[in-house]
């Protein structure tokens, strides 16, 4: 691997400011993430953690600052971001197979909007055997688990061979018996990109999470030692970590 | 029934019938995925309005109410767009404020006595060919948008979100398929009327849903209940000397509660297999 220090990092945001209906959401916010990290961003609903992800994706503009993702204003590098949406946004109803859904991933606009080709087609198998889903390709997405679901919206993330991959809220629908096993897959992927994955207050931080990044109007950024000293050691549970309530109970205060 | 078919406006009726099918099993697809039920029956409703403003301005019916449909509709689609809170509210009213505009207007019409009824639960009966020529122009043309953009459409259908970051022009899509919407409306209402379009356009699809693996089977499944329960519909009001349309809409009503029936008893059957297998796994050997 290339040294990681020369390179841009895959997220890079600078004094950026949102606001909604005349509301600060996101107040002078700064937060760099490496290429390869595994960060997660924390904090309370409504704190702005959807935004902020949103404006990494493109698809809200800051008031001010700067967002760029690759070294890219956000839009001009969506195609190479992967991204995997709340899985409670979509209609579980849908006739639609696993395999039509990772299909979906294939699509970019300078391709035609004719069939999808072979290779799309091999792809689309290939990211659903590498989330363990290959045997579940024509089942429709009702009929799975919130955790398979879940893998299915993964491996449409990971379809077009994104450099980032930005998960919102991914363990919410997942029992915890499977989440020990995603986070083993996210590690896995963690090989080849770059992870952000947001979770709610009330979350689980495992043990292959590097950074955190709290998320409350402003941001506070922890890295790996941190992390490793204040979280892993203090409680004694390398597994997970539940923070209730605030979740900066767990971290060192803010200076 | 077969004596039926010597008179032209029964096999008119059941040309209109199949037509009208494939255009509310298509359209209606979409319509149910979307979730914007309200909105294609805001269109419904306010084409009256366009209704009228061709009766009072003389201009042929066609051009009049589809223009009429086209606008409303697009500002329903602009508000749902960007005022997603306040869309049912803006939507009902100009269902309400299109409907009267139309009553008004053929008020204000000299001579003219137009029959609300008629518009309302159609006259499948009485479908001169020319409609049929319309309809046959109106079904091609969708049929084919839908062939060319079925991936985008699916896209934005499934996960809106998601298909605006891969490029897929959402907002073009979606004004496309609300134009889409309100021409079949229009298209569809002379001859059915606008309370059997609103049935055609929700019910077949509904029950679709249920046995399809893609967007493209529901599509074809909605289109060919729809053309069931129209058949049945004209051959009860045929026989039982009913009004049509509304014959055509208890079979699908009808249809609906079976499905819902259906649906009901499967699940309980799954139930019990599930809990007799997990009995028969716990019981001691």
């Amino acid at each position: 691997m290339t040294d990681r220090a020369e390179e841009e990092p895959a997220i890079d945001i600078r004094r950026l400011w949102f606001s909604y209906n005349g509301q600060v959401v996101l107040k002078d916010v700064s937060l760099q993430v490496a290429r390869g990290e595994f960060m997660a961003m924390i904090g309370p609903n409504g704190g702005g953690k959807t935004t902020l992800l949103k404006i990494m994706l493109g698809l809200l503009e800051p008031d001010r600052g700067e967002a760029r993702v690759l070294g890219l204003p956000p839009k001009k590098a969506a195609p190479r971001i992967g991204y995997v949406p709340q899985d409670v946004h979509i209609n579980k109803e849908f006739p639609i197979t696993a395999l039509d859904v990772v299909l979906m991933g294939r699509l970019w606009k300078k391709k035609g909007w004719g069939r999808y080709s072979k290779e799309d087609r091999f792809k689309a198998h290939q990211a659903l055997d590498q989330v363990q889903m290959g045997a579940f390709c024509s089942r429709r997405i009702g009929e799975l688990s919130g955790g398979q679901r879940q893998r299915v919206l993964i491996a449409r993330a990971m379809v077009s061979s994104p450099e980032v991959l930005i998960l919102d809220e991914p363990i919410s629908s997942i029992d915890t018996r499977g989440q020990a096993e995603f986070y083993d897959l996210l590690k896995a992927l963690n090989e080849s990109v770059t992870i952000v994955m947001v979770s709610h207050d009330m979350m689980a931080l495992h043990q292959h999470v590097e950074s955190v990044a709290c998320v409350n109007r402003d941001v506070h950024y922890h890295g790996a030692a941190e992390i490793t000293d204040e979280m892993l050691d203090m409680y004694e549970c390398p597994v997970e970590i539940v923070a209730h309530g605030v979740p900066h109970r767990v971290l060192k205060s803010h200076k | 029934m077969l004596e039926a078919l010597q008179f032209e406006f029964m096999r008119n009726a059941l040309l209109a019938g199949l037509m009208a099918s494939i255009i509310c099993g298509v359209i209606g697809t979409l319509v149910v995925v979307n979730r914007i039920v309200f909105l294609a029956g805001g269109i419904a409703h306010a084409a009256y309005g366009g209704i009228g403003l061709s009766f009072f301005m003389g201009w042929p019916y066609l051009a009049g109410t589809v223009g009429f449909s086209l606008v409303a509709a697009l500002v329903m689609a602009m508000v749902t767009l960007r005022l997603r809170h306040r869309a049912d509210t803006v939507i009902g009213v100009i269902w309400a404020v299109g409907m009267a505009t139309g009553i008004i207007l053929i008020d204000l019409t000299p001579g003219y006595n137009v029959d609300l009824m008629s518009y309302l639960f159609g006259s499948i009966l009485a479908v001169p060919s020319a409609d049929l020529y319309q309809m046959f122009a109106a079904g091609v043309v969708i049929l084919v948008i839908l062939f060319f953009y079925y991936k985008g459409f699916l896209a934005m259908s499934y996960d809106e979100e998601f298909a605006r970051l891969r490029g897929v022009p959402v907002g073009l899509l979606y004004f496309l398929m609300i134009a889409m919407v309100a021409v079949s409306v229009v298209i569809t209402i002379r001859v059915v009327g606008l309370i059997l379009v609103i049935a055609l356009l929700t019910i077949p699809p509904f029950i679709a849903e249920k046995y399809s693996g893609s967007l493209a089977s529901m599509m074809a499944i909605a289109g060919l209940l729809s053309a069931v329960f129209t058949y049945c519909g004209l051959w009860l009001a045929y026989s039982a000397n009913l009004t049509s349309g509304a014959a055509i809409i208890m079979v699908a009503g009808a249809g609906f509660f079976a499905s819902m029936l259906i649906e009901k008893i499967r699940a309980a059957t799954r139930r019990k297999k599930n809990q007799q297998t997990a009995n028969a796994g716990s019981a001691p050997p």
